[in-house]
């Protein structure tokens, strides 16, 4: 999903993206808490991101012009953590723990059940838009593996039987 | 459906009960509370809770609070052991000197840790008691808890801890009336483990990619926005309100003798045991102790090997139990305390596919910046998925081998490649017949499954 050089004109061409006035405040109120505005970057992001439920190209300069930093600066964060999705997910987005732990408590078919259930791979979305399938680094749950998180919650250890009343929660 | 859901629910929880955690004994966790709770404000005060500051605020020395950290030789629970009085006596300070910055790692990432986020989701005011008498020590005038993004609950908890110690005075300006100014942010990430490396951290603070930093300047130097910048993992900083408390003696003298370094850790331990979880206890403490704790293996089940603390530490043998587990003893041992939070690996789980996970992980997260790390961990992935697949070639182990060579510490730009040369290196040491199987197989001949798949 990295846009090219052209596809960038492009976007600074036709600006087809406005920030929520409410979006622009709180990464104004935030840039203000470092000396250097850059640095609410991610935070600018993660912003949009919680109201477009991904980061469109489109927003990569209109959030670098609320910073006053380049646009090249937004894009090479933006598509470096792993947590910015540069592409349209889901209404839930599962995060499904591969680290080493979770590997050692069963991973594999943890992953595997989710895809048959779901119909879908990981990095893939489901057809009615409802879930993306994602590995996770290490969740910190380790004492619960496998684990995984769907949206802000964490579930751990996730067995088969607890997949579908857990999948349910998610509308 | 309902309770199933609950069941599933992960909490962070430590296995001993109040009872039997005591001030004096247990100064990280002797204030949580059995049923889970946030220890709030009113309670953490009610606790001993503050008190240290007030004490350190009006004696009103900084350098007394220094040489105090060094003497009790309070070592990085990060992982990497190094003193943070050392450290704190390191960072520039004097007349000449801007005021700069207390950043704590909360980006806990390492593979088999989950130790920080007890601390942080139920006893967020031991971490900011912590984090300002760091800041008074060390002349900050700022402070950033940079907590990964993944921690929800985590952020949650501190936004509002923090928000009860700027209203209760303990933050803000002239904190306890002393004329002393701080007070801290939260700066939550968005993924990527190498925002764990200090200088990368830095880089990601400000607002760009995580790609670490040469190293001298040191961040004590010249860290955040070019100041002065201390960065202290949060155990370590959970560790500050005790040891002024109570004295650097006191601090020494909980290891009981067991080993020269001294304190309590957050030990724990994942992977097939009968009860994972996290104990505080003496360091130097024992990996048998440990796996007592846990209950032992799973139905039965032999030990075959270990990480002391993360996926970035050397696998231990199951003769490696009775070794005290502080920092000198594990590195003489060719591998690292770490994060102090074991994984264990049993008798039938295959080493190859063990180690092309823990290779994935680390070729994944590798930043990019330096060509050992960015080209040989996806090389020994593929290599590793070969050998997993019973595809292996004559030359590949020892390919490995100088792959793992290659990534050591001093070759490349930080800590990443050498964290996932350890693991292979000490697998290829230990366990080298499991990767020889893996060459020249018979085409079709199938691998046995390798891992068993666990209880789903």
């Amino acid at each position: 999903m990295e846009p090219t050089q052209a596809s960038h004109q492009q976007t600074i061409a036709t600006d087809g993206f406005r920030l929520h006035p409410e979006d622009e405040a709180a990464i104004r109120e935030e840039a203000g808490h470092y000396e250097q505005p850059q640095a609410a970057c991610i935070e600018a992001l993660k912003t949009v991101q919680r109201r477009h439920g991904w980061v469109p190209d489109d927003a990569i300069p209109a959030i670098a012009r609320v910073l006053g930093v380049g646009p090249a600066s937004v894009e090479g964060v933006a598509t470096f953590y792993s947590l910015i999705f540069r592409q349209p997910v889901g209404r839930h987005v599962i995060l499904v723990c591969d680290s080493s732990s979770c590997f050692l408590t069963g991973y594999d078919a943890l992953r595997q059940v989710l895809s048959e259930r779901l119909g879908i791979g990981l990095g893939e979305t489901t057809a009615d838009d409802r879930f993306t399938l994602l590995p996770g680094c290490c969740l910190g749950a380790c004492d619960g593996g496998p684990a995984m998180m769907i949206g802000d919650d964490v579930y751990g250890p996730v067995t088969g039987e607890d997949l579908p009343g857990i999948l349910e929660a998610y509308p | 459906m309902n309770s199933q859901r609950q069941s599933s629910s992960y909490r962070s929880r430590i296995l001993q009960p109040a009872s039997e955690r005591q001030p004096k004994s247990h100064p990280l966790t002797w204030r949580l509370r059995d049923d889970g709770q946030v220890v709030d404000l009113q309670d953490y005060e009610a606790k001993e809770g503050y008190v240290a500051l007030r004490q350190v605020l009006e004696a009103g020395d900084p350098q007394a609070v220094i040489a105090t950290m060094k003497e009790a030789n309070v070592r990085g629970r990060g992982g990497a052991g190094f003193s943070a009085g050392l450290k704190w006596s390191l960072t520039m300070q004097g007349p000449d000197m801007p005021r700069g910055y207390i950043v704590c790692n909360a980006d806990e990432m390492e593979p088999g840790t989950f130790k920080d986020r007890l601390l942080m989701e139920q006893q967020p005011h031991l971490l900011i008691e912590g984090m300002v008498l760091a800041a008074f020590a060390n002349n900050a005038r700022y402070g950033y808890i940079f907590l990964r993004g993944e921690y929800v609950e985590s952020a949650r908890v501190l936004a509002q801890a923090l928000d009860e110690a700027r209203q209760a005075g303990w933050l803000g300006s002239d904190i306890a009336g002393s004329g002393f100014d701080f007070d801290i942010a939260l700066h939550t990430g968005a993924g990527r483990y190498i925002c764990g490396e200090e200088t990368a951290l830095l880089n990601s603070l400000e607002g760009n990619r995580a790609n670490p930093r040469a190293k001298p300047p040191f961040p004590g130097q010249s860290g955040a926005w070019g100041k002065p910048t201390v960065v202290n993992n949060v155990e370590t900083l959970c560790n500050v309100p005790a040891v002024m408390l109570r004295g650097a003696d006191w601090y020494q003298g909980l290891s009981g003798g067991r080993t020269e370094d001294g304190g309590t850790k957050l030990y724990g331990a994942s992977g097939l045991v009968n009860r994972p979880g996290l104990w505080e206890l003496p360091i130097g403490t024992t990996g048998r102790e440990i796996l007592d704790l846990a209950g032992g293996l799973r139905d039965g089940r032999q030990l075959k090997a270990w990480l002391p603390g993360g996926a970035s530490t050397g696998f231990l043998l199951p003769d490696h139990l009775d070794l005290p587990l502080d920092f000198d003893t594990v590195g003489q041992e060719g591998s690292r305390l770490g994060t102090g939070l074991i994984t264990v690996v049993t008798e039938e789980q295959s080493m190859v596919s063990l180690m092309r996970n823990l290779e994935e992980f680390f070729a994944r997260e590798s930043c990019g910046w330096c060509t050992p790390c960015r080209d040989g961990l996806p090389w020994a992935v593929r290599l590793l998925r070969a050998l997993e697949q019973g595809e292996g070639q004559p030359g590949d182990i020892e390919l490995l081998d100088k792959l793992a060579a290659d990534c050591g510490p001093g070759l490349t730009f930080c800590a990443h490649a050498p964290g996932a040369a350890m693991p292979l290196q000490t697998a290829l040491q230990h366990f080298r017949h499991e990767f020889e199987q893996g060459v020249q197989r018979p085409k079709g001949e199938a691998h046995a499954d390798p891992i068993p798949v666990g209880e789903v």
